[in-house]
């Protein structure tokens, strides 16, 4: 058996939901390659071949595959991958963009989000937001796999040393372009692989109150993230979003400041270990999954809590 | 131009669902049934195309057995001018829903498919990237702007790091994200209306395709359940307890 896991990368370093990836793959028991697909993609190529545990990196570096549009990496990945059991790849935004194209151009199913490898066809997947896990058993001969990153602990990311090699044909569909892009930079820690995550929700009242959250991420080290409500009313960036159809967080500390605890934003972070949750209402659902729970005006108790960590 | 919009029938986003004690599937005994939240958001955007004038005929498809009418008569009374329903016994797959509606467009001929990124009772985020791959379309997904320019389409999407832009040729397929705008609420004069409206059911043989099964569920279970935590009542008391008790903060 083998497994071919998509790098997610920004061409010139290796993202970390790859290395969870990679651990999802070794839990299928396979020998395991990984494909890196870019445009002057030879920073992340290299680091791809430092993780242990690799038999070989393919590369596939054209400036047609440069912002990963999905309409050709999943020509590519269709090419390269119709010599691998097993296709898998985090489950990122940009993963999902172009993993479902695959598994139609192959004609099996994808088998999104998993959580649990239980053999090499069966395997566990939350749905309804997460109010249910789901184990599935699939009958395809090749398996199409997007995975949760957080439920997989990341693979070491050095120590390896395998072979690096170009591939597959250069697919440009010529159906879509890049236009541009806005991407939000941040000497924080990224959102979905934070140690900690402190989150603002409605009750922050506006953007300029997050500061009040910076403070307390820049002692602990923290990503920032947001409710869906926080969002929508144009409090902070899409990108912040933690739910059920955001990002899905799992760190060591979450504090949720001013968020209700609607069932979609549950879905993003109850898999935290520590939840900490400071809202002004005593019944807040969110009360019953946190461990420690401050009902308090967050006015008051932000500034507080900065000025004592 | 024609724009199709695909509306699925799922449980009510209010409502907690639950795993049967037995574990053999979940709980939907009298839950409350909606369109998916998602697909409401793409009726709205082909409804607004339709009403700015760069739409000609906005046609809402579903999936499943007679039940999902009632979600395309909601696409109708939301504006949508006419429904198809592809008649299947319950739900079915991704791959295979993406294989129904290609065969839709073939008949249809749309300029731009309009899909939710993902049904929030499966939460797949599959079919409209299917769709476009097996009608060898482009796709914006997770698109918070939709710009019809021409014969192209440019579609601001909602992406790990923040916005990314992408221009498709037409036709093309987008799948909505929750920011792309705010459903209208159907009025009563509309409704009715919707009634009356025509809609066609097609079988999967009327469209050429083969329902198969390639994921079989095989059993449920509620997630890992939380221990109860405690209400601290000082920033002090929670300090300590992240400090000594948890351990998570020095
Ligand atoms: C299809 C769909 C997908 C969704 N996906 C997501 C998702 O991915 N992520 C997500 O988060 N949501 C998602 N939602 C939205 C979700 O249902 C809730 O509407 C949202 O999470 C509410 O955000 P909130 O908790 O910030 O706001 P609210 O529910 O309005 O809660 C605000 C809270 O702030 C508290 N508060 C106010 N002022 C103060 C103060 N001064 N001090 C302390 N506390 C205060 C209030 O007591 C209240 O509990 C989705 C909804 C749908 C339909």
């Amino acid at each position: 058996m083998s497994t071919l896991v998509i790098a997610e990368h920004d061409n010139a370093s290796l993202k970390g939901t790859t290395l969870n990836a990679v651990a999802a793959a070794q839990a299928l028991g396979a020998d395991i390659d990984i494909l890196v697909a870019g445009g002057s993609c030879d920073g992340a190529a290299q680091a791809a071949a430092a993780v242990p545990g690799i038999g070989k990196v393919l590369v596939a570096d054209n400036a047609a595959y440069e912002h990963q549009l999905a309409e050709n990496i999943s020509l590519l990945v269709a090419e390269v991958g119709a010599a691998y059991d097993n296709i898998v790849a985090p489950a990122t935004a940009n993963c999902k963009n172009f993993m479902p194209r695959v598994a139609a151009l192959l004609d099996v199913a994808q088998i999104s989000d998993i959580t649990a490898v239980d053999s090499a066809d069966t395997f566990e997947r939350p749905i309804y937001a997460g109010n249910v896990i789901a184990t599935v058993q699939s009958a395809d001969a090749k398996k199409v796999i997007t995975v949760r990153t957080t439920a997989f602990d990341a693979v070491a990311s050095e120590g390896g040393s395998a072979t690096v090699e170009a591939c597959g044909a250069v697919h440009d569909a010529g159906i879509s372009a890049f236009v541009g892009e806005e991407v939000a930079v941040s000497d924080r820690p990224e959102l979905t692989s934070a140690d900690v995550v402190i989150s603002g929700g409605r009750g922050m009242q506006n953007g300029e109150n997050f500061k009040l959250l910076e403070g307390i991420a820049d002692k602990l080290g923290a990503a920032i993230g947001a409710s869906r409500a926080a969002v929508d009313a144009g409090f902070v960036p899409n990108d912040m979003q933690v739910g059920q159809t955001g990002k899905i967080v799992a760190p060591d500390l979450y504090i949720a400041v001013g968020i209700s605890g609607a069932i979609q934003h549950l879905a993003g972070m109850k898999d935290s270990k520590v939840i900490v949750a400071i809202n002004k209402d005593e019944d807040a659902p969110i009360f019953q999954v946190a461990d420690y729970g401050l009902v308090a005006d967050l006015f008051d108790a932000l500034p507080e809590l900065e000025s004592k960590i | 131009m024609k724009v199709l919009v695909a509306v699925k029938r799922v449980v009510d986003y209010n409502v907690k669902v639950r795993a049967k004690a037995d574990g053999s599937d979940v709980d939907l005994n009298n839950v409350k049934m909606a369109i998916n939240p998602f697909c409401e958001i793409g009726v709205e955007e082909a409804v607004r195309l339709k009403e700015a004038g760069t739409a000609s005929e906005v046609i809402a498809v579903s999936v499943g057995d007679k039940s999902c009418q009632e979600q395309i008569r909601t696409a109708l009374a939301l504006g949508a001018d006419r429904g198809i329903q592809v008649e299947t016994d319950g739900n079915v797959e991704p791959l295979v829903v993406a294989k129904l509606l290609k065969g839709v467009v073939d008949k249809e001929e749309p300029a731009l498919v309009i899909l939710g990124k993902q049904s929030i009772d499966g939460d797949n985020n599959q079919t409209g990237q299917m769709l476009a791959a097996l009608a060898g379309m482009g796709q914006g997904t997770f698109a918070s702007e939709v710009a019809i320019d021409g014969d192209k389409v440019k579609v601001t999407r909602e992406v790990d790091g923040g916005l990314q832009t992408v221009s498709l040729n037409l036709p093309a397929v987008v799948t909505t994200d929750l920011r792309l705008n705010e459903p209208r609420y159907a009025s009563l004069p509309n409704i009715m209306k919707a009634k009356k409206k025509p809609l066609d059911v097609y079988t999967p043989e009327d469209l050429g395709v083969t329902v198969t099964t390639h994921l079989t569920q095989l059993k449920v279970k509620p997630p890992a359940e939380r221990q109860a935590g405690i209400k601290v009542e000082s920033v002090d008391e929670l300090v300590d307890k992240l400090k000594n008790e948890a351990k998570v903060i020095s």
